[in-house]
């Protein structure tokens, strides 16, 4: 199957309905045809976030041709590329202000951003922290693997404290950010972690997320096993699904100060935070619009 | 839509080109001496259902700005040097997605800071490579205020035309000059249209190259479910990472502009047929230069200008020409910067004819009596 795919992409100008789906799958529809296997490492926790993504968009029912993915720089930030739905695959740590303009510019849209946490909390950082501020209506799904995967491992602002990476090789020196706290503390409507093993739950916050009007925010803890498990000898795919089995625990209660992610401790699951605000767009209408065309 | 005649600045005059050109997307951040153009967008955009959007940085409004012209905005920012350096990045992107969008830069002396209040012309080789890789862009230069607002309005066909980022480079003097503004009656203007047509839909090929090599332009919720990739990418819009897909795709972005550069670019002569010597200049140094070439053929001097209206791509042509008729001893170029279009100038005119440099660093606009004594160092 494999093989034909391969041959089917290598085809190129010869691809005949290219924006049909690719096989018998009833979820191929949502892939562009040729585009699987994907760059992910075999044990990667991202083809399990993006199954649950693309499962979230058949049980919540989106029109896909209304229905944009934007992604940044990274492993995380291939995955726009397979999506069979207008995607833009943008520059590093620029995926939710590019997504800002999709969605003010065409509001029909439903915007999706799909991309790592060095794109979005590092280089991205700033971005993320307005664009929550603003409550523009986007949702941001961040992969958080602990390290920059594509580049081959490097510490990043979600390393935890000793970890060790290629840059950090004696065990990592800075703080790490709580994505969760950080994206409540900037202005999220919605805020929610799970780990790749809750494939349910992880579908499910993400349909929440893109139903929530305003700026929802989805963590997911995903294993790196060939950069960041392999290096901190926390064992196979596995060995990291059944650690997330045996060390997570679901609260809905917790403030999400208390939620940080230590090196090796257990992880806080749940939905963090779900409340309303006007958005950017209820804003603009009601405190701008209405007065500029007096 | 605003119309007749109006005192405003060449900043205002931007905003008002953009608004008449169909505009409704403006994203920036506040910088001096550009700061206007985005006041102007913040009170004009809801009046005609536009949106106007502050972002956090120049590298976030520039993201923003080709975001929403993949969505079908036409849409535009607004800056100055150190914000024109940080959107050099999504400058690149903008070349590579092949995306329209009009970037105005009113220039201030430079680098870094600089001159945050005062003229300079020194980013006018950063408008046309300050992003990296190779890509080609088109750059106008207004020269006043009413030309700010023709140039603008005309910078959005451009950049659909050719799916391209446009520039608009005007200064510091231009953008906080206030002069007479004729905006024509909206039935005047040509109405404006983002494409001819929309593709059709079956068999169509994102990055397949259509009229101008330029592939036709379709908007996110249209139902085409492209990707668009700032990779290296097929005409599926594909990442492909191999030197046959570098060559194919980085040669027609090249050529898309270069090989239609004779269309693109734009020149104003005076007295050009006998000149000895050719003065060649743009936006607020044209100004000084016209002065100086009306005093030099007064006093019997066979002085001429060249204002070059389209910076990028060079009128490169037209330079050539002239170095090969035998008649023009000499180029003065004059430019606030030292000497960004005088090496071009120089390029082209292949050792035919002298090139001289009239170059000031910037701060203040140079005098009459200071470009006078090059020019007629030139006719000696």
């Amino acid at each position: 199957m494999i093989q034909k795919l391969v041959a089917l992409r290598e085809r190129g100008a010869e691809r005949s309905n290219w924006q049909k789906g690719h096989g018998d799958h009833p979820l191929d529809r949502y892939l562009k045809e040729g585009r699987i296997p994907h760059i992910w490492c075999s044990g990667c926790g991202i083809g399990i976030a993006f199954t649950a993504f693309v499962r979230a968009l058949d049980k919540g029912q989106y029109d896909c041709d209304k229905t944009a993915v934007v992604s940044g720089i990274g492993c995380s930030g291939r995955a726009a590329g397979y999506l069979n739905l207008d995607t833009y695959h943008t520059t590093h740590g620029r995926a939710i202000p590019f997504a800002t303009g999709l969605k003010l510019a065409n509001p029909q849209l439903k915007v999706v951003v799909f991309s790592g946490d060095g794109d979005l909390f590092a280089i991205g950082g700033n971005h993320i922290i307005h664009a929550a501020r603003r409550n523009v209506d986007i949702t941001v799904i961040c992969i958080n693997n602990f390290n920059y995967g594509m580049t081959g491992g490097q510490g990043g602002p979600t390393t935890p404290l000793e970890a060790r990476t290629t840059t950090t090789p004696y065990g990592c020196a800075e703080h790490p950010f709580n994505l969760i706290y950080m994206a409540k503390a900037a202005g999220a409507v919605y805020v929610a972690r799970w780990t790749v093993l809750h494939t349910y739950e992880m579908r499910d916050a993400m349909i929440e997320g893109m139903n929530k009007r305003g700026f929802s925010f989805i963590e997911v803890v995903s294993p790196c096993p060939t950069g960041y498990a392999r290096r901190n000898k926390l064992g196979s795919a596995l060995d990291l699904m059944r650690f997330y089995r045996d060390n997570s625990y679901l609260t809905d209660e917790l403030d999400p100060e208390n939620t940080a992610l230590p090196f090796k401790g257990r992880v806080a699951v749940g939905r963090f935070v779900d409340i309303e605000k006007p958005t950017f767009t209820d804003m603009w209408e009601s405190c701008v619009v209405s007065r500029a065309r007096k | 839509m605003l119309t007749g005649t109006h005192f405003m600045n060449g900043d205002e005059a931007c905003a008002e080109g953009a608004v008449a050109a169909g505009c409704t997307f403006f994203a920036g951040y506040p910088i001096t001496p550009a700061t206007e153009v985005a006041e102007r967008m913040s009170l004009r955009l809801p009046q005609v259902e536009g949106v106007y959007i502050q972002m956090e940085d120049e590298l976030a409004s520039m993201a923003a700005v080709v975001g929403a012209s993949c969505a079908g905005a036409r849409a535009m920012t607004a800056t100055s040097g150190p914000g024109f350096s940080l959107m050099m990045e999504n400058v690149g992107l903008a070349a590579m997605l092949e995306v329209p969008c009009v970037l105005v830069n009113i220039m201030r002396g430079g680098p870094s800071t600089g001159l945050p209040t005062l003229v300079g012309q020194q980013d006018v080789m950063q408008a046309r490579w300050g992003s990296h890789g190779d890509y080609e862009v088109i750059a106008l230069a207004p020269e006043s205020p009413q030309e700010s607002f023709e140039l603008t309005y005309d910078a959005f066909d451009l950049a659909d035309k050719y799916r391209s980022p446009v520039m608009i480079l005007s200064d510091e003097v231009v953008g906080h000059m206030t002069e007479k503004v004729l905006i024509p009656a909206a039935d005047s203007l040509a109405r404006p249209q983002r494409r001819k047509r929309k593709p059709a839909k079956s068999g169509f090929i994102p990055f397949a190259p259509g009229e101008n090599e330029v592939p036709p332009m379709v908007f996110a919720g249209e139902g085409y479910h492209i990707h668009a990739s700032g990779l290296t990418h097929d005409e599926y819009g594909y990442p492909v990472i191999t030197a046959e897909a570098q060559e194919r795709l980085v040669q027609r972005l090249m050529r898309k502009i270069r090989d239609r550069a004779d269309e693109i670019v734009r020149t104003e002569e005076l007295y050009i047929e006998d000149a000895e010597v050719v003065v060649v200049s743009y936006g607020c140094s044209a100004r000084t230069t016209r002065d100086v070439v009306e005093t030099a053929r007064q006093r019997g001097l066979k002085v001429g200008m060249l204002r070059l209206v389209t910076v990028w791509p060079f009128a490169e042509t037209r330079i050539r020409q002239l170095a090969q008729t035998g008649t023009v001893k000499a180029f003065v170029v004059a430019e606030i910067n030292s000497g960004q279009i005088a090496y071009e100038v120089e390029r082209c005119a292949e050792g035919r004819a002298q090139t001289l440099l009239a170059g000031f660093m910037g701060g203040r606009i140079f005098r009459p009596d200071e470009l006078l004594p090059i020019v007629e160092e030139a006719l000696r």
